[in-house]
């Protein structure tokens, strides 16, 4: 116990911890498939990407550690990640991909 | 040869491993650590640039199929559940080795590569029944964007399984429980990586229509 404990406080959650997390996540695929078949209206692009996007933080912030680590780790990554996010835009935009 | 050098690269990237903070280095963080994050930062910019590809292509099918004709939503929801299991299992196995516990850091490990296995067998499945439906590489702007984005992200699964197992082949042959845990971790981050990737291929390629 005493070495969970102090496992859990260095390099981030318990394995309980761990499965719960990826039960969330198993739940949240489900529904994003429950998307492709029911009909959420207006609803369905907007629920489909704030729960990809939810997934992708899930799993960068607790499985990745970014959440208990330096935060320099959290700048280089997300750094990378906002930097293609723009650039892709702008190129996406050139190409009138969003008009 | 591609064991070779995988292992190389994971013996490489052991060579100081405590895995424990403390690390002697300007930054008092672990380089090998600092690397692989830069690595997976420039990622993004890789896969940024084969998605937004696709995104731009996806509605050129030309004489081929079209998107909605070939893709099997259930059995894509399939692997991309196995590849998000693969995650856990991964993460529980980065916490055996910062827990010197080789034996559960070894199996864990071992059901990762699995894992990660059955997912490449099941991109594998599923490229050869689009091939067969008529949906080859250079068929069309779509199919090519396509095969180049999902395949590339295979390869990625492919090297991460090397790696798994040349660190289980490493671990087998270590003498002291538990030096390898910042190397587990390296290829923990590459692994998740990976599937955070999946993650945004499964909702933007797949479950979006074109």
């Amino acid at each position: 116990m005493t070495t969970e404990t102090h496992s859990s406080t260095e390099h981030g959650m318990s394995n309980a911890g761990y499965v719960k997390i990826a039960l969330i996540l198993a739940a949240i695929t489900a529904l994003e498939v429950a998307t492709y078949y029911v009909d959420f209206g207006p609803l369905f692009m907007p629920a489909l990407m704030i729960m990809m996007v939810v997934k992708f933080v899930v799993v960068v912030s607790y499985f990745m550690h970014l959440k208990f680590d330096n935060k320099l780790f959290t700048w280089v990554f997300y750094a990378g990640l906002f930097l293609a996010l723009g650039v892709y835009a702008v190129a996406l935009a050139t190409f009138h991909f969003f008009s | 040869m591609w064991f070779t050098l995988a292992e190389h690269a994971v013996i490489t990237a052991g060579e100081h491993d405590t895995g424990h903070g403390d690390h002697h280095t300007s930054t008092g963080l672990s380089n090998n650590k600092l690397g692989m994050w830069l690595f997976l930062g420039s990622e993004c910019l890789l896969f940024g640039g084969l998605i937004s590809t696709y995104m731009l292509y996806r509605g050129r099918v030309g004489e081929g199929p079209r998107p909605s004709q070939v893709f099997d939503i259930p059995f894509t929801s399939v692997s991309s559940f196995v590849l998000l299991m693969s995650s856990l299992t991964m993460v529980l196995a980065v916490s055996a080795a910062h827990k010197g516990d080789d034996r559960n850091t070894n199996l864990w490990v071992t059901i990762t590569a699995l894992l990660g296995a059955t997912f490449v067998g099941g991109q594998v499945y599923e490229f050869t029944a689009f091939y067969n439906e008529g949906m080859g590489f250079t068929t069309s702007l779509f199919s090519s964007s396509f095969y180049v984005l999902t395949g590339f992200h295979g390869v990625h699964v492919t090297v991460g399984i090397i790696m798994l197992m040349s660190i289980v082949g490493i671990m087998k042959r270590s003498k002291t429980p538990g030096s390898k845990a910042e190397t587990v971790e390296m290829i923990g981050l590459y692994w998740h990586f990976v599937d955070v990737v999946w993650i945004i291929i499964f909702t933007l390629i797949y479950l979006v229509p074109a």
